[in-house]
């Protein structure tokens, strides 16, 4: 439970991030903020089923339905983002539903489990090119610049605009990842997450709470990749989707930290910054850098710090969390196709 | 009706035909993935990325330093197979007493790095070997002899390894400790070791494949990504671990892969694929050859 004191650091750091903008006016200081809050929320989503051991790649496919399904809407039927937004969250909804519920149904864990999902983001990827009549293929996709209203068609210049937009869909994020924290669901998906069949005889519903949070992590995710499909302004398949932006969501969240709220958050700024500094300091050269600095950080931080770096830090402020949370002791917990 | 009778003809044999051809690689590839996964019980995310590194490797001997091919070919299996049991010991070995899913993820940060080493290595550009083989034309059918001499050199390579996992010592210590690992270091097996040789036969199983993809595609850094998700379905469908429902899977999804192109484009082969092996999840998600519990 929240106490005084960290819910009065939650209000001035809110407050701190809402003045910034119109304190600070640096336009590429801010869009590298915007895409740092965009990119956090999407990894919320992700580690929101992560931290259950529900480790999924399909989240690149999730993302790439929001980004797409709302530019397609916009471009070819000129409905308004406002409605393609929730359409395109649908859409993601309901292929989390019709691939999650035969593998919790038929108890597809583990490797399974990551592998159907790998599947899932290689059809969207695949999809989303083959289609290239409509969208573009790989050489990406440009929603129209509207004419009319802007704020109809959720097209802003500004970007303070974005950044309070931002700001707003990450709060709602962490707030969603606390919600689930303080839920009933969240003692269910742990207690799968250790052994899955004493959650079932201990009475929980385990396709049913599974389906719950992978639904919600789905829908959020495709709400990511709308928003970033409305701030950029152009997307292609290997940006939004595919099995790269998936494991680039898994690297993000373990570095951050899977069990706190913030880790994520804090796993997008690292990951965005040492981005942005490889890109500044090396220019052209650093293509490719980047990555291979997140391989091998990655590698690193599964074998020595699996529950990555906010995870790590709080732990050695509060060793007295450890009681409650002994199963994160030995980070993603999934039975094993041996067990 | 009329429809379906029309395009039943030689193109569709062709098709087939090319499937079958094309099953044989995959076949390669999802043995070498299914051997680790059966012995150490690890996914090797990174797998395809290592069989692009073959292909470089192969590009490089044949093209710059001037090897020929069948030189280049032993070299390159031998390459990848080291650095299939590096991985194995940097990487996969700290990690064994870790939940599978980190194992997991850890091929997956190999993978970033493997794909980002050949970006700053060798740079984006496309990549080939030069070497034309020339197309057999057979009646109205045409088979390119790079796919003809995949599908002999994968099916050589299956047999040497099913003959390597049956006739010596080491390969009985192999399926034993597939089928149980905890009860073989009780006798008397180096499971350290057993794991290392098989990290090396799985390394060389894609070296073998690279030297072969290489006769048939470009190398770019991304290569793996074009066939490396396609490996692991086979595998999932074949059931992990299951030798045989994994050379069936194989076939199965080239043949797919194969139709799917000859109606539409290829990537509706790779969609249609990957629908077929979702749908194939709800019916037999064990995979094709699991018993019914």
């Amino acid at each position: 439970m929240i106490g005084q004191g960290r819910l009065a650091a939650w209000g001035i750091g809110l407050a701190a991030l809402v003045a910034l903008p119109f304190v600070y006016r640096d336009p590429y200081h801010l869009h590298i903020l915007v895409l740092i809050l965009i990119w956090s929320f999407a990894y919320t989503s992700w580690s929101m089923m992560g931290r259950f051991g529900l480790v999924s790649l399909g989240h690149g496919g999730f993302m790439g339905i929001g980004a797409y399904v709302t530019a397609l809407l916009w471009n070819h039927l000129g409905w308004s983002p406002w409605i393609g937004i929730p359409v395109s969250m649908v859409a993601a909804g309901a292929l989390a539903l019709i691939v999650g519920y035969p593998c919790f149904r038929f108890r597809i864990t583990g490797h399974y489990f990551v592998l159907v999902t790998l599947a899932l983001s290689g059809i969207v990827l695949q999809v989303i090119t083959a289609t290239r009549d409509y969208t573009g293929g790989s050489l990406g996709y440009t929603p129209n610049r509207t004419a009319g209203n802007k704020l109809l068609a959720l097209q802003f210049d500004d970007k303070t605009t974005w950044y309070l937009i931002a700001l707003g869909v990450w709060l709602f994020g962490i707030v969603v990842w606390h919600w689930v924290d303080r839920s009933m669901a969240r003692y269910a998906l742990e207690a799968i997450s250790e052994d899955e069949d004493a959650a079932a005889a201990a009475g929980v519903d385990v396709t049913a709470e599974k389906l719950k949070i992978t639904l919600l992590s789905a829908v959020m995710t495709a709400l990511a990749g709308a928003i970033y499909c409305q701030y950029q302004m152009f997307i292609t398949p290997d940006t939004v989707s595919g099995i790269a932006v998936s494991l680039q969501m898994v690297f993000a969240a373990i570095v951050g930290g899977l069990f706190v709220s913030l880790g994520p958050t804090f796993g997008a700024v690292i990951t965005i910054m040492l981005a942005e500094t490889l890109r500044i300091g090396f220019g052209t050269k650093a293509v490719g850098w980047d990555n291979l600095v997140y391989g091998v950080l990655l590698v690193l931080f599964i074998i020595f710090l699996p529950k990555g770096i906010l995870g790590s830090v709080l732990d050695r402020l509060k060793p007295q969390r450890k009681v409650s949370r002994a199963h994160e002791q030995e980070a993603v917990q999934i039975a094993g196709p041996g067990t | 009706m009329q429809a379906f009778l029309d395009i039943f003809d030689v193109y569709l044999l062709e098709a087939v035909i090319n499937g079958i051809l094309l099953g044989g690689v995959l076949a390669l590839l999802a043995l070498g993935l299914n051997l680790i996964f059966g012995v150490i019980d690890v996914t090797w995310i990174c797998y395809a990325e290592l069989v692009m590194i073959g292909m470089y490797a192969m590009y490089f001997m044949v093209q710059y330093y001037g090897v020929s091919y069948f030189v280049a070919a032993p070299l390159t299996t031998v390459l990848v197979a080291m650095l299939g049991a590096a991985l194995h010991y940097l990487v996969i070995a700290p990690l064994l007493a870790a939940p599978p899913i980190n194992q997991l993820l850890a091929t997956g940060g190999v993978l970033f790095v493997l794909q980002s080493f050949a970006t700053v290595a060798f740079g984006i550009d496309f990549r080939n070997l030069g070497i034309r083989l020339p197309v057999l034309a057979f009646g109205e059918m045409h088979f390119s002899y790079a796919r003809l001499l995949s599908f002999l050199a994968a099916l050589v390579g299956m047999v040497v390894v099913y003959l390597f996992m049956t006739r010596t010592f080491t390969g009985t210590a192999i399926r034993a400790i597939s089928q149980d690992r905890q009860i073989m270091a009780l006798m008397g097996v180096d499971t350290r070791r057993i794991y290392l040789i098989t990290s090396a036969i799985g390394g060389a199983l894609a070296g073998l494949a690279a030297c072969l993809l290489v006769l048939q595609y470009d190398v770019h850094p991304f290569v793996g990504l074009s066939f490396g998700p396609i490996t692991f379905l086979i595998c999932v469908l074949g059931g992990l671990g299951n030798f045989i429902g994994g050379f069936i899977a194989a076939f199965v999804f080239a043949e797919i892969i194969s139709l799917g192109g000859l109606f539409s484009d290829l990537e509706w082969g790779y969609v249609l694929a990957f629908a077929f092996f979702i749908v194939m999840m709800f019916i037999r998600p064990a995979g094709l050859l699991a018993r019914r519990r």
